[in-house]
């Protein structure tokens, strides 16, 4: 399962990466392995999506988002 | 002005960065560019309370020492790169106390470099307000550096942070964070013997970020390419090794000296403002209203302020009249010189305006909802979710929109910005449009309701949005971007806007203008002004002569004699023999050398067209009313008895001055923001094009 297919408010926790590159600004941007994301909202016109990691909101493409993979 | 100790401001994006810099300097500050790139440097002095001056450098807000694109490449230059004059004495590192984990990454990153660093803990209020409990004391002695709780936007704490800065060590006494060696042993150990230093995280750095330093020589960037292949080192696996041990070490750091309680206040409160902010519908409603409402003020709130501006320049404009002596330089200096300053002032409220709304929409957080709201559709046609504030803005006026084109940190979508703004309809284009409207289109309404008029210049306005998008869209394939196109961005919490930033950005945008685009302004129009002031050998000599005769001053008023006489100096003047020079040119859209000349002298700014065709057909009474030039100019018959200006060469005028890149103020601002003059040729040349284009179809289709 991966981020992109959480629905908002559905939790799940980060288990590894897709793609090397977006995985190093992922995870200096707090999002790392073991670390609790939430879906907390979704843009209006269905991408991007808004997601609540390590105490801030961050906001990411759909694709971006398929390229974590939750436990 | 020297400085005893240089200090570097460093700190994640949205941490109050340029809050504490404004407090620190005050309005002793001044923006220019890091050499060689087109980042932008603040630098402002403070004065301790030692009696010393320390410089401060606002370096751009990153999220870490690793660039993500070219703003942020320039943090590590600047703080690693020996005699430049910008290497830093002490390094003060902002940290949101209501994000600490986040924010301390690039502290350790900071302190791995072995500068001295103090810590700015900022919004401790915000973080207090939200239930987070810090031990200060412990976290400074765990870090071994300094930590100094500020609240930049209430200015408390300033002062402590400004001790802190005076009694600061000059040498690095911060803890080791990470095992920094065991990220790439033997390269980090081969790479600090070549370039001799004992810094093992520098090493590494520069390792991974050679090839964009300016410091090392390509034999240097070489061999340590060299290094790396021998010891099958991989730029990004080691990237995510250390950022794993940093959070790691940071997460140890916290785990006694933070208390956070499960869900932050501000978070909630945030929440509730983007159900609605972003709300399917009510979004988009609110998002356009704010739009319209920028859009409206700046139109409205600058229109007094402009006219008030032109009216002591053209008070100052006499009264130096009627001082000097007449004479050539008189006339440099009157008509060139403070003319070209006139044009130049006249941007300032405009600029205030937008960069006032900018500003706030940035400093409350709200950008980066619409950055989120609109990246959808935008992203399409190969622009960014904040192209969209340019593009109205473009509006009013392309120079500030191109300016505040600065907020897209993308390089590519911030170019195709830049390279399309000019093209909206702008409102230095209405008065050329409403007169040729006004000339052609009969003023009748047709199904009741839409004016014929109206629907013209509707028109005009909706052309100009879909041109840039088509435009947008071009080139979206024909730019190569340099960077891989990331979105991955934070949306900070809500929060109101600070009013002395607000001012700050009003002012610097505004002194920025006048200083650097003025510059280009100003030399355009001494050289118009030099072509339709001067003529080739006697010809002014000999009109002179010519009217001189009795049979004209006899026969003809002194006002209208002076109209002609002007008039036939324009036609022979060297403007007038450059219209002659491309009337061949522009004979295939419908216009006539006279035309020409109002196309030259209108490069320094489209609204001189009226002018200028209010000169050539000697307009009788006062030249600034539309309705006197009108006339004149339905009266003009070509040689072979027509009607100089038909239906197909008003639109065919429209077209050009829809497309063409009649405006040195936009050339000047896209060179001043790209630091390159191919990019200002580019548009130039693209939009002539396209202009000569459309005006040679539309001609032809209505002839």
């Amino acid at each position: 399962m991966t981020l992109s297919q959480l629905e908002i408010g559905e939790i799940g926790i980060v288990k590894e990466f897709t793609d090397l590159e977006m995985s190093v600004k992922l995870m200096e941007m707090g999002c790392l392995p073991g670390e609790e994301v939430r879906v907390s909202r979704i843009a209006p016109l269905g991408d991007p999506i808004a997601i609540h990691v390590s105490g801030y909101q961050l906001s990411l493409r759909k694709f971006e988002a398929s390229t974590i993979i939750l436990h | 002005m020297k400085a005893d100790i240089r200090v570097a401001l460093i700190g994640n994006p949205n941490t109050g960065k340029s809050t504490l810099f404004n407090a620190l300097t005050g309005l002793n500050q001044k923006i220019g560019n890091f050499p060689g790139v087109t980042v932008e440097k603040k630098t402002g002095y403070s004065q301790l309370p030692d009696g010393r001056k320390a410089e401060i450098i606002d370096l751009p807000g990153t999220y870490s020492l690793y660039p993500k694109s070219k703003d942020e490449s320039i943090v590590f230059s600047v703080l690693a790169e020996k005699g430049t004059g910008l290497t830093p004495d002490l390094v003060v590192v902002i940290l949101d106390a209501t994000n600490l984990k986040r924010n301390l990454l690039l502290y350790t990153q900071v302190a791995d470099l072995k500068i001295p660093v103090i810590i700015a803990l900022n919004m401790i209020d915000l973080a207090k307000k939200s239930g987070i409990i810090i031990d200060i004391n412990l976290l400074a002695k765990k870090l071994g550096v300094p930590v100094v709780p500020v609240s930049a936007r209430k200015l408390e704490g300033i002062a402590e942070l400004k001790i802190a800065i005076s009694f600061a060590n000059k040498f690095a006494l911060q803890q080791e964070s990470i095992d920094v060696n065991a990220i790439a042993p033997e390269l980090i150990e081969s790479i600090s013997r070549e370039i001799k230093t004992n810094n093992p995280y520098f090493a590494l750095q520069l390792a991974h970020q050679h090839e964009n330093i300016a410091f090392l020589t390509p034999a240097e960037s070489d061999r340590i390419e060299e290094l790396e292949k021998e010891h099958s080192f991989h730029s990004q696996k080691a990237q995510a090794t250390e950022t794993i041990a940093r959070y790691s070490y940071i997460n140890d750091v916290l785990y006694d000296t933070v208390k956070t309680p499960v869900t932050a206040h501000d978070e909630t409160h945030s929440n509730k403002i983007d159900k609605i902010l972003t709300h399917k519908v009510f979004g988009f409603i609110i998002f356009l209203g704010i739009l319209m409402f920028m859009f409206q003020s700046i139109f409205a709130w600058s229109a007094y302020p402009m006219s008030l501006i032109e009216e002591l320049f053209v008070w100052i404009q006499g009264a130096l009249r009627n001082i000097l002596p007449v004479g050539p330089l008189t006339g440099l200096l009157i008509d060139g010189v403070v003319a070209g300053l006139s044009g130049v002032m006249v941007f300032i409220p405009q600029i205030a305006i937008l960069f006032a709304f900018i500003s706030i929409l940035e400093d409350t957080g709200y950008m980066s909802r619409v950055t989120f709201m609109m990246d959808k559709i935008m992203r399409k046609v190969g622009l960014n979710g904040k192209s969209v504030v340019p593009l109205i803005g473009g509006f009013a006026c392309a120079v500030p929109s191109i300016m505040s084109t600065r907020t897209i940190e993308n390089w590519k979508d911030r170019m195709i910005t830049i390279m399309v703004t000019p093209l909206v309809t702008c409102s230095a284009r209405l008065p050329v449009y409403t007169l040729l409207i006004a000339l052609v289109v009969p003023n009748r309404n047709v199904w009741w309701l839409f004016n014929l008029q109206g629907l013209a210049l509707t028109g005009m306005y909706l052309l100009s949005l879909v041109s840039a998008i088509v435009v947008a869209y071009v080139m979206k394939y024909i730019l190569k971007s340099r960077e891989r196109g990331y979105f991955i961005m934070e949306l900070p919490v809500y929060r109101m806007p600070r009013w002395n930033n607000v001012l700050f950005s009003m002012y610097e945008r505004a002194k920025t203008f006048v200083l650097e685009a003025g510059k280009v302004i100003i030399a355009v129009s001494i050289i118009l002004w030099v072509l339709s002031s001067y003529a080739p050998s006697d010809r002014f000599e000999k009109i002179e002569q010519k009217y001189q005769q009795p049979q004209y001053t006899k026969t003809i008023k002194p006002d209208e004699l002076n109209r002609i006489v002007s008039s036939e100096k324009l036609e022979n003047s060297y403007a007038g023999v450059l219209g002659h020079v491309i009337e061949p040119v522009i004979k295939p859209l419908g216009f006539d050398w006279k035309i020409g000349i109002a196309l030259i002298t209108s490069f320094a700014a489209r609204e001189v067209f009226v002018g200028t065709m209010a000169t050539i057909y000697s307009v009788d009474g006062d030249a600034t009313r539309i309705e006197s030039v009108q006339e004149k100019m339905r009266n003009a018959k070509n040689p072979h008895g027509q009607p100089v200006f038909s239906l197909a060469v008003a639109f065919s005028l429209m077209m050009f001055y829809a497309f063409a890149m009649q405006c040195a103020s936009t050339v000047a601002v896209v060179y001043r923001e790209t630091k390159d003059w191919r990019w200002p040729a580019a548009q130039f040349a693209y939009m002539t094009v396209l202009a000569y284009a459309a005006a040679f179809i539309s001609y032809n289709l209505l002839k």
